[in-house]
Parts: C-alpha cells; structure tokens; sequence
C-alpha cells in the first residue's frame, strides 16, 4: 500500500490549525475581558484604601472603611435616592411616549418613515451639547422656553437652577435626548410582529383597546424590557446632562452617583471614595440588570412554549 | 540697522532711555511704528541675553499644557522670540477652562512625562504640592547658576509671591520663611466692582461703597431699571462661586474659613456671628437683585450679562469687567470700575485673588529647559510685551504697573481701572486659610449658599450645618 505514508502527513498538516484555532479566535475576547478585569479590580482595590492623592502619608488599607462611612453618610442616601429617581422618571416618561410614538409610525407610509427619521434626530446630539442648549433655551432671562412659558401664565419659573423644578428639567432634556432611542427599537418589534393574531382580532371585532392591551403588549414585552435595560443602565449613570446643566446643584438637588464620583476624584482627589462609589454603582446596576435579564428570558420562554 | 538705530533700542531695552526719549530719537531716525516694535523686540531679546546662557538648553523640545486665555494668547504670540533666544522648540495643547484642570489632574496624576510646565491657579498647588506632582521653584530661583540675574524675582507684586508659595502644612501662614514656591505668578486678577455707567445715570445711583450700600444700589437698579438686573455675582456649585466677591466681601470684615488651634488642628469658622450677619445680607442680596438662574452662574455668565447689558454692576474679578468693555460687546465703552471694601468700617478693599501662575511638573525630563521658558514668560520684557500690545491684565511686576504706555492706554479706554487696581493692590491676597481640603470645603460651602438662596436652609441653621460638616471630614483626613 502506497497511500498510507501519505494519509498521515495529510492528518498531521490539518491537525495544528485545528488546534490552535479556537485560542486564536477566542483572543480578541480575552483581551477585552483583561481590558475590562483590569480597571474593575483596580477600582475594587482602590476602594479599599484610604487615599486621597494630595495627603499621600494617609494612605492605607481600612478594608470596607469607605463603604461603611458611605453608609453612615445622608448625602450618600441622597445621591442613591436621587440616581434612582432620575433613573425611574426618565426611563418610565420615554417608554410611555416611545411606545405611543411608535403605535402612532407603525403603518408604513412614506410620510411616517421620514417622520420617523427626522425623530432620530436628537439622539444624534451629544447629550453634552443637548444640554447646554436647554441651558439657553431655559434662561429665566432671554430663554424661548421660559418666553413660551410665561405666555402659559407661569412667570419666573426657574427651570433648572431651582430645586423644586431641577429635576424635571433635567429629566426634560433626557427625555428630549432618548425618546427616539425607545420608539426606534419599540417601532422595529411592532413592525415585526406577527400579524395573524391581530388580523383573527380584527375578524371577530375586537375592540382596539383590547388588542394592544391583551396582543400587542405581551407580544412587545421583549422588545419593551431589552429598550427599557439599555436606557436604565445609562440613567443611572447619567453624568453629562445634569453636569452640564448644574454640576449637580442647586444644593445637593441633582447630585447623582457619576457626578459625585467625579467631583470626589477630579476637584477632591479623593480616590479611595471615589472607586467605593463606582463599586456600589456597579453593584446596583449589576442587580437591575440581573432583574431584567430574568424577566426577559422568562417572557421568551413563555412566548417560546405558547408558539 | 545702523549703529545709531541699534544704540538707541539697546539703551531702552536696558533702562537708560525713557520710552518718550526712544520715541523721539526713533522719529528722528525715521523709524515706522512697525519697525520700532521689531526692533524693541529684538533688543529686549539681547537684553535679556545678557549674563545668562539662555542657549544651554538647544535643541530640547517642550511641551505646555495650557488655558484657552488672553494669557496663553499673548504668550503664544510671542513665542518666536523665546525660541530664538534659546533654541528651545516649544509645542503646547490648549484646553478650555471648563476641561482644563481635570486635564491637568489626570496628567499629573498619572505621572506622565508628556508636560513640562503648565498654567495653574494657586489653589490647584495646595492638592499639586503635597501630592509631589509640582517642583518647589525655590530650587531654581535661589540658584543663581540656574536663574537669569535679569529675572528680578523681587520686582513681582509681594502679595502674590507669597500667595504662591505654601510649606504645605494645613494652615500655614501663605509665603512664610520655610514655604515651597510651588509656582510663578502670571497674570492675576482682583476683585472689585465693574458697573455700567449708562444704567448708573439712567437710575440715578452712585457706586455703592460698602456691603449695605451695594444691596440697597442692586435692589434700585433692578426696580428702576425694568429689565437688567442689579448685582452679577457667581453662584454654580463650585469652589470659584466663593473665591472671588464673596471672599473679598466676607475678609473684609475680618471673617476667616478656619481658624488654627492648638497643635495646627484647623476648625470650620463660618458659623461664627460675623459670618452669619454676613451670609444673610449676601444672601438677601442674590434673592433681591441677582440673577433668576444664579445657581448656574458662572464667570461666564456673570461677564457675559454685564457686556450685554443684562446686569447693571458685578462684583467680581476686576479682568472679567476689562474684557466686556471691549470686543463685540453691547456695552463696550460703558463700563466703570471702582474699589470696593464691603465693610463700612474697613479702611481699604481685602480683594482675594485668582493667580495664573506657571508651575513645573515634577514629571518633566527637560526641567531646566522647562524653567528657561518659565523664566522667559514671566519675564519683565514679555510681561511689558503682553501690558502694551495684548491683553495681559493684570500684569504681575510692579514696575509693568508704572509702565507709562501701559498705564495710557488703560486709562484712555478704562476709566477708573488703574486707580481700583491702585487702591486694592496692597491688600490684595488669598485670604483662604491653605489646606489639602480646599475644594472640598469651597464646593460645600457653595452647595450651602445654593440651599440658603433658594430658602431650603436658614442661613444660621446652614452655616452650623456646614462647619459640622466640615469639622466631621477634617478630623478624618487628620487635619482637625
């Protein structure tokens, strides 16, 4: 037999590649798996010690020091208070009027695709540059917000540097920045829905309202916790928005976690406060995710055993 | 050039003509305007040559890292000079101020070389210092072999000499004996009251001299006026809504941040009854007469209000009313500076004072061409450059403030701002005690006069709240 010699050296040439294939193709992921460990460890590590860069004789480890005086601290209530809130009401107003905006675009037409364009629009604004043009168009002084506004009837209304109506200001200019973010992902579930359980509704005259409450909503509830997860994630980390409209002012009024850890790091240098801060951000994101997630897999699996 | 032309420019360059003398001899030689101004140049470049190797450093490059200012503007519109006096190459990045000191934190403390020398304030060197991101200048300034014997250390204004230099222990006394000069004096500002004289006739009032005055003058403005409002004063959350007027006013009557106890333990003073009698009137002040939006001001907006007529006086840095009443601006021309010391019974203004200053990163691998240019920048000749051709106000050596040209030419379009500059200039300071936790407290104190302003807090009630406060975190950082 000739080909046996020759079968082996074939086995061996393939063999290699083979074997080192699945590290190589796994590489790029490993290095932004390191990129990743890497600062989260040294922040994990940081938040550990004492350590204020411009008192470096005071450094040490205290352990969990700065988490528990983050715990005996009321403004520390105040900023997760405030993230959360920020969070709730922003994330909440851009679902109900994403949703609504994208029902209204749902039937393709020429004019609802351009429509649905032009709404894009702002998200493609860095929210830093939204933000300072809400600054503008809020000034007590020559804002046309304000000028609309005392047309209403309202005089002095003083937007964002008061602190009964920050917040809501604020939150104005997220909702202003992210609606579209929600109805894009919402329009594209709507527009891919299945269409026989509403046309079997439309057969035996169901009345509309029924429909989205009892077809509609269920089937977008995948697409509604995926939109709503995003948007939470960056809620609570919000930073550029509220520090460029009142770094985080007036008072401790806005003072949500980024804006604290930043100031703490940057104006204090402290970094010790700083990573403990980032750490109980990362925990807190973490969990609602961790909650969505589920939520999201049990609806899929549902809608999965219903099919 | 001629031996004559040469002689003449030489001898002003090095003192022994007066600019009217140069004048005059560079008319009878037939010598343009433009090319008096190359020429002065060129001899204040040999002049400064002089006794010194400014060639030493050849062939090195730096790199700056710089404000987006008048300051940097000036000096980069020099810069030819300075690299055909050494050979150094010089590049630089310019930040705005609103990104500019994280910029100069996150390069400094990640202790990168990138940077040789970069713009600062004095504030900045109380966290810079002890953190070793900054070289003591005295190491250079002291060291004769190192530093021009032109360089006329002494020749820069005492008050911010020593505003710059700190020995680092939490509240010592700001230029004493054993102080590290952490950084040279650039440019520096004062504060005191700019007011738009138009607004001022139309209503009727006159400059207001003391704290009382200057609400009772605001709250006028603001009814009589129908439209701007009274008083410009800074108020966003950050330690720069209580360095300039505030402080200025609250030192005036004597009122301290802190005071140094037994062993250096430092204590929260803003709760004292001085304090308090203070804090109401400031307040009651901003809520009468300041702007609707005033916890978002800035110095930007508070300068900016005041070129456009939409505030009728600030009390601020006294540089802010010099750039608004040029330019562009709807009120150029209209504007009025006086001297201003809040306290009736005071005897002149205590302004605090803001100071660009040059400081050297410990970082650098080039110091001593770092230090060529440190010298060249804060020089007598670049100082006089930036006074008479650019906006370089306000000069930091005495003798650029006796200088005839420059003092002209603020005269003729600035009525009033050599002579407030004049009164305040011996008091002016940093009045705040020096301590690593400067921004801390500043940034809370600003957060406690937002509360008050908008009535969230009594102003007695707020203030005991914040010396707590700030008691509370200077015995966990050891210093209280």
């Amino acid at each position: 037999m000739t080909s046996q010699p020759i079968d082996d050296s074939v086995r061996v040439v393939h063999r290699r590649p083979v074997e080192w294939l699945p590290y190589l193709l796994s590489l790029p992921a490993l290095l932004v798996c390191i990129g990743i460990l890497i600062p989260f460890v040294t922040a994990l590590y940081y938040s550990t010690l004492r350590f204020r860069l411009n008192l470096p004789a005071l450094k040490g480890f205290i352990w969990f020091g700065n988490y528990t005086n983050l715990l005996y601290d009321p403004e520390f209530w105040n900023t997760v208070s405030i993230s959360l809130r920020y969070t709730a009401i922003s994330v909440g107003v851009e679902l109900v009027l994403g949703l609504i905006v994208a029902l209204l675009l749902q039937r393709r037409t020429r004019i609802n695709n351009m429509i649905s364009v032009l709404l894009l629009l702002p998200l493609m604004t860095a929210p830093a540059i939204a933000a300072l043009m809400w600054k503008l168009m809020t000034n007590p002084s020559f804002g046309i917000l304000s000028y609309l506004v005392s047309l209403a009837g309202v005089s002095d209304f003083r937007w964002a540097s008061s602190p009964s109506s920050a917040l809501f200001t604020v939150v104005l200019v997220d909702v202003w920045v992210y609606t579209p973010f929600i109805m894009v992902l919402l329009l594209a579930g709507l527009r891919s829905l299945p269409q026989q359980p509403f046309e079997a509704a439309a057969l035996d005259g169901v009345p509309r309202l029924f429909v989205f409450f009892r077809i509609t909503l269920p089937m977008l509830s995948p697409y509604i916790i995926t939109a709503s997860l995003f948007r939470l994630l960056d809620a609570i980390q919000q930073f550029d928005i509220v520090y460029a409209m009142t770094q985080g002012g007036p008072g401790n009024t806005l003072l949500v976690f980024q804006v604290r850890a930043y100031l703490e790091f940057y104006q204090y240098t402290n970094v010790g406060k700083s990573a403990a801060l980032l750490v109980v951000l990362w925990a807190i994101t973490y969990l609602l995710s961790n909650i969505f997630i589920k939520n999201w897999l049990r609806l899929r699996e549902r809608s999965h055993a219903s099919a | 050039m001629t031996d004559r032309i040469k002689d003449l420019f030489d001898a002003y360059a090095a003192g022994r003509v007066s600019r009217r003398d140069l004048m005059r001899g560079a008319a009878r030689l037939g010598i343009t305007a433009a090319s008096a101004n190359f020429l002065l140049g060129s001899s204040a470049i040999e002049a400064m040559a002089a006794d010194y190797d400014w060639q030493a450093q050849k062939g090195t490059a730096i790199k700056l890292l710089l404000d987006k200012h008048p300051y940097a503007d000036a000096m980069i519109a020099d810069i030819e000079n300075f690299k055909k006096l050494t050979g150094i190459e010089v590049t630089y990045d310019v930040f705005p101020e609103d990104v500019y000191f994280d910029k100069v934190t996150a390069a400094l403390s990640s202790k990168s070389d990138q940077y040789d020398a970069f713009m600062t304030g004095a504030y900045m060197t109380w966290t810079y210092g002890p953190a070793g991101w900054v070289v003591d200048l005295n190491e250079y300034i002291k060291d004769p072999k190192k530093t021009n014997p032109n360089f006329a250390w002494d020749d820069v204004l005492p008050g911010l000499r020593s505003s710059t230099a700190w020995n680092g222990v939490p509240g010592g006394a700001l230029g004493s004996a054993d102080a590290k000069q952490w950084c040279i004096p650039w440019g520096y500002e004062l504060n005191n009251l700019a007011y738009n004289r138009k607004m001022f006739d139309k209503a009727k009032v006159s400059v207001p001299k003391n704290l009382s005055e200057l609400s009772a003058t605001a709250a006028k403005l603001t009814k009589d006026l129908g439209g701007p409002y009274g008083i410009g004063v800074r108020g966003s959350r950050s330690w720069a809504t209580i360095h300039p007027g505030f402080l200025s006013g609250y030192s005036n009557f004597g009122e301290k941040d802190f005071t140094v106890g037994p062993g250096g333990k430092l204590k929260a003073a803003m709760n004292s009854a001085g304090s308090k009698a203070f804090h109401k009137q400031w307040v009651q002040m901003i809520q009468e007469s300041g702007p609707k939006n005033w916890s978002t001001y800035t110095w930007y907006q508070v300068g900016t209000d005041l070129g456009a007529g939409a505030s009728a006086m600030i009390f601020d840095a006294d540089i802010l009313g010099y750039f608004e009443n040029g330019g562009d601006n709807k009120e150029k021309g209209n504007l009025g500076y006086a001297p201003f010391a809040a306290n009736p019974a005071a005897k002149a203004p205590t302004p605090n004072v803001w100071i660009w200053s040059l400081a050297m990163s410990s970082f650098s691998r080039k110091k001593d061409a770092a230090w060529k240019f440190m010298q060249w920048a804060t020089s007598l000749e670049h100082d006089l450059f930036g006074a008479r051709k650019m906006d370089f106000v306000n000069p930091v050596r005495a003798s650029v403030w006796k200088d005839e040209v420059f003092r002209d030419r603020i005269a003729k379009s600035y009525p009033g701002y050599l002579e407030q500059h004049d009164v305040s200039a011996p008091g002016a300071k940093i009045y705040f005690t020096a301590q690593p936790l400067f921004f801390d407290v500043t940034t809370q104190w600003a957060e406690t006069l937002q509360k008050m302003v908008a009535k969230e807090v009594p102003v007695d009630e707020g203030l005991d709240q914040l010396a707590a406060s700030i008691d509370k975190q200077m015995r966990e950082a050891g210093l209280g």
